[in-house]
């Protein structure tokens, strides 16, 4: 099974309904599978800001949401993240491509990355950082953890994550 | 007419009914004169009510209302695409435009001045856009309530605002009892 796939069938074991997403190089796979996927209601959206905020309301009404997106949408999103998501105390997996880290081909994308990590740490958002294929294992759990705590929880998923076949 | 005047002649309207409103003097002035469990009000994050809204309206079966303003469609106009795209009949954006950000000292918006936000709604492809005047809301609403019909209204107003407390309920508690009402409803 790829890492998308197992990732999804995670998301699917923890009752998550709706997806929205902002895409990414990195994320095409999930993307892609997400689209064909029935179980789940997928809505792209057009800025992470207001995809958090979709997830907001489908929470409110019944329906676990998740994020997608790239790292690069830590800074679009803080605001959201600290007086919608935080604030109201609302659970929110937020699935991160961490583009910028080693094996990345796009110069600039590097320049976020350096901040990734202590951006959330500000915001004192949980953060788990996927490097090897087999930390897919701990996203079924994660995700279980963040409903549980009823708080935005990170999953960085680096280039080497993505990059191996399991 | 101003906002407070297009609320007070609503209010008999979405009473009963699961709203979400905006950030500032509007969630302000609906909790003054109409608090109810079934108001989502928005202590932060400027433009977001419509996706909120449209968040709420694809995960249950009740219809939303959605309370917005002008400056805050302009802030998120990447909202109009996603709720056109994404049809569901339960949802009503209700888009109070008075040309102006109220909250922060009735800064003129561009809604206000050359940029239409019901052509720019139809322009992004949602397909039930009304422009009324303030005084023609109400019957509006309820009309866009029965057709059972995602809506977009824009209701055309004056610039101003009335004297308003500060909403003292915690987030948490505002969040607990909306979704309280949507659970016994759904």
């Amino acid at each position: 099974m790829s890492i998308a796939q197992n990732m999804l069938n995670a998301m699917v074991k923890n009752k998550i309904e709706f997806v929205t997403t902002v895409p990414c190089k990195q994320l095409s796979g999930i993307i892609e599978l997400l689209e064909k996927d029935e179980r789940i209601l997928h809505v792209p959206s057009n800025k992470e800001d207001e995809g958090m905020g979709l997830c907001a309301g489908a929470y409110m009404g019944g329906k676990r949401p998740c994020i997608i997106m790239q790292n690069t949408a830590i800074g679009v999103t803080i605001n959201t993240l600290v007086t919608l998501i935080q604030y109201y105390r609302m659970p929110l997996p937020i699935l991160i491509s961490y583009r910028g880290e080693l094996g990345e081909k796009v110069q600039c994308q590097v320049e976020m990355a350096v901040h990734t990590k202590a951006l959330l740490e500000q915001l004192k958002i949980p953060t788990y950082h996927f490097h090897e294929p087999k930390d897919v294992d701990e996203f079924d759990g994660i995700l279980n953890h963040t409903f549980m705590a009823k708080k935005p929880v990170a999953v960085l998923t680096d280039a080497n994550f993505w990059s191996s076949i399991s | 007419m101003i906002r407070a005047d297009i609320l007070r002649a609503i209010i008999p309207v979405i009473s009963d009914k699961l709203v979400v409103s905006n950030i500032g003097l509007p969630s302000q002035e609906l909790h003054m004169l109409d608090d109810q469990p079934t108001n989502f009000y928005m202590l932060g994050t400027m433009g977001l009510a419509s996706s909120i809204g449209l968040g709420l309206a694809l995960s249950q079966k009740e219809t939303i209302i959605a309370i917005d303003g002008d400056g805050s469609v302009l802030t998120n106009l990447g909202t109009l695409p996603t709720i056109a795209n994404n049809v569901v009949n339960n949802f009503i954006l209700l888009i109070i435009d008075n040309g102006s950000y109220g909250s922060t000292g009735d800064q003129p918006t561009y809604a206000g001045g050359k940029t239409s936000l019901a052509k720019v709604a139809k322009a992004c492809g949602c397909d039930n856009v009304f422009e009324c005047q303030a005084a023609e809301t109400k019957e509006i609403l309820e009309t866009a309530i029965q057709s059972k019909k995602m809506t977009v209204i824009v209701s055309k107003c004056q610039s101003g605002n009335i004297p308003v407390p500060v909403i003292d309920i915690d987030p948490a508690v505002i969040r607990y009892r909306f979704m309280e009402e949507i659970k016994a409803r759904n």
